[in-house]
C-alpha cells in the first residue's frame, strides 16, 4: 500500500508537466519498450534460451498440434505448420471480422477457432493455453512492422481507442499520452516509464513471476491512475489495441518481452 | 523422453571440440509457490517448489543447486562446463515430493 501511495504522489507530480491532451500521439521516433529496461533484462529478452516466455512458445507449439479439443481436429489439421501460415497473421490485429462486424484481437480470433471451428469451449483470457497460443502465434511475426487498418469499418473503434489514450482518467486524472508521450524517460517507482508501445505483448513480467497478455498490461495502467480495470478482452481495451498498433509505426514486432 | 510433469527448455549445442567450453542455459516452467502465501479463505496454499536441480554428463555431476522459497517463479539456471567425450547430459529437477521432471540431451563430440 505504502508502494502505491509513493506511485499515487509521483503520478501527480507528472501532471503538471502534461499541457494538452487531445493530440494525435503518434511518437516522431518509435522505440520498443525493452529499451527501457535494464541490460540484464533487454539481454534475456534478446536470448531464447534464456527469455521465460518461451517455456510459453513451447507449450503453444505443443498445443498447435494438439487433438484434445472439441472435434478433435488440431489447430495444425486446418493450418498446416504454424511457422508458415501464421507468419505476419499478428501484424494484421485486431482486425474488423467480417461476419460478426466486431473488432476481434488475436486473442479473439484463436478464441473463434476453438468454438466456430473446433467446437470446443473458448481459453478463458489469461490462462495458459490461450498465453501460450497468442505467443507462439506472435512470435511467427518477430521482426514484422504492424499492418493494421484503421479507416473503413475500422475507422469509428481506431478513433475510441485514440480517445480512450488521450482522455484523463481515474482518481490520479491522467491520460495514457501523459505517462507515454509527455513523460517518457522519467522514473516511476522502480519503472522508466516506455512510449507505451505494445509490441512485446505478450510477455513475461518478473513482477507477475508469469507471462501476462497485453489487456493485463493495460489493467495495470488502468489502476495506476486509480481508474476503472475493465475486464480482459473488454471492446474499450480491443479498440485502444488498435490505436496502440497504429502508433506504433514501422516498429517491428518483437514478442516475447521480458519486463521487470 | 523421461516423464517430464513440468515444461522445459534447454539451450546447449548438440556437438562440440574435445576441450571446448559450452555454455548451458535450462528453463523450468514452475510456480515456486513459497508456502507462505493464503488463498482467498485464508488457507496457507502448500509449498510446491523445485528444490534441487541436478545435471550429469556422462553420469557425472556437472552442476547441482538446492533451491529453496526464495527462488523465483520458473526458475533459469546457465553454467558452463568443459566437454570430454561424446555422451548423454541428462537434467533433473527434484520438487518436495520427490517428482522428478526429466530431460536428456546428447553431446556430440566432434
Ligand atoms: C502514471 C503513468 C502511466 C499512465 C497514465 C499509463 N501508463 Fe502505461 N505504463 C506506465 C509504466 C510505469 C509502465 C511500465 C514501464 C514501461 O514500459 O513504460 C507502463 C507500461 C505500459 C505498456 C507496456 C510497454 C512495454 O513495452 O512493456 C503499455 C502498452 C502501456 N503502458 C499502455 C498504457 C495505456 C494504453 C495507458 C492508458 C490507458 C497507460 N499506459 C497509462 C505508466 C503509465
Ligand atoms: C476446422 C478448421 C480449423 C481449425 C481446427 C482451426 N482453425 Fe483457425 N481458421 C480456420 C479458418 C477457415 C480461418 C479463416 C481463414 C480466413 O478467413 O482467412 C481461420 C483463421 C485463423 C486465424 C486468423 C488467420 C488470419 O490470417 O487472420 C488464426 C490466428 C487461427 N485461425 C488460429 C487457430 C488456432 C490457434 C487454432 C487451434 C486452437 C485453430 N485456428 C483451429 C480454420 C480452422
Amino acid at each position: 500500500m505504502v508502494g502505491l501511495v509513493f506511485a499515487a504522489s509521483q503520478a501527480v507530480g507528472l501532471c503538471s508537466l502534461a499541457a494538452q491532451t487531445n493530440l494525435p500521439s503518434r511518437p516522431a521516433i518509435a522505440k520498443p519498450g525493452n529499451v527501457y529496461q535494464s541490460p540484464a533484462t533487454q539481454a534475456q529478452q534478446a536470448d531464447d534460451g534464456a527469455n521465460p516466455a518461451m517455456l510459453w512458445v513451447g507449450q503453444g507449439e505443443k498445443l498447435w498440434s494438439s487433438t484434445d479439443a472439441g472435434d478433435g481436429k488440431s489447430c495444425a489439421g486446418c493450418h498446416g505448420d504454424a511457422v508458415a501460415s501464421m507468419k505476419g497473421v499478428a501484424t494484421r490485429y485486431p482486425q474488423i471480422d467480417a461476419k460478426s462486424g466486431a473488432l476481434l484481437n488475436l486473442e479473439g480470433r484463436i478464441n473463434q477457432c476453438r468454438t466456430d471451428r473446433q467446437h470446443a469451449t473458448p481459453y478463458a483470457y489469461e490462462s495458459a493455453p490461450l498465453l501460450s497460443l497468442t505467443a507462439y502465434i506472435t512470435l511467427q511475426s518477430r521482426g514484422m512492422p504492424r499492418d493494421v487498418k484503421i479507416d473503413g469499418a475500422a475507422a469509428a473503434q481506431f478513433e475510441a481507442g485514440r480517445s480512450f489514450f488521450v482522455t484523463r482518467q481515474g482518481q490520479l486524472n491522467l491520460a495514457c499520452t501523459q505517462c507515454h508521450d509527455q513523460s517518457v524517460g522519467q522514473k516511476l517507482r522502480g519503472d522508466t516509464i516506455s512510449q507505451g508501445q505494445s509490441g512485446g505483448w505478450p510477455a513475461y513480467r518478473f513482477e507477475w513471476q508469469t507471462m501476462g497478455s497485453l489487456h493485463r498490461r493495460l489493467r495495470a495502467c488502468s489502476l495506476g491512475v486509480r481508474a476503472e480495470q475493465l475486464p480482459f478482452g473488454s471492446p474499450e481495451y480491443v479498440a485502444l489495441e488498435l490505436y496502440l498498433a497504429w502508433r506504433s509505426q514501422d516498429l517491428p514486432l518483437d514478442a516475447p518481452g521480458v519486463r521487470r | 523422453m523421461a516423464d517430464t510433469p513440468h515444461p522445459t527448455r534447454i539451450s546447449m549445442p548438440a556437438t562440440a571440440k574435445r576441450g571446448d567450453i559450452i555454455d548451458i542455459k535450462t528453463l523450468i516452467q514452475h510456480e515456486m509457490e513459497t508456502g507462505y502465501r493464503r488463498d482467498a479463505n485464508g488457507r496457507v496454499i502448500p509449498r510446491d517448489i523445485v528444490a534441487h536441480f541436478e545435471v550429469r554428463y556422462l553420469d557425472e555431476i556437472i552442476f547441482a543447486a538446492d533451491t529453496f522459497a526464495g527462488v523465483s517463479a520458473n526458475p533459469y539456471f546457465a553454467f558452463s562446463t568443459i566437454v570430454g567425450d561424446s555422451g548423454p547430459v541428462t537434467f533433473t529437477w527434484t520438487d518436495l515430493a520427490g517428482r522428478k521432471t526429466v530431460e536428456t540431451r546428447t553431446l556430440t563430440v566432434t
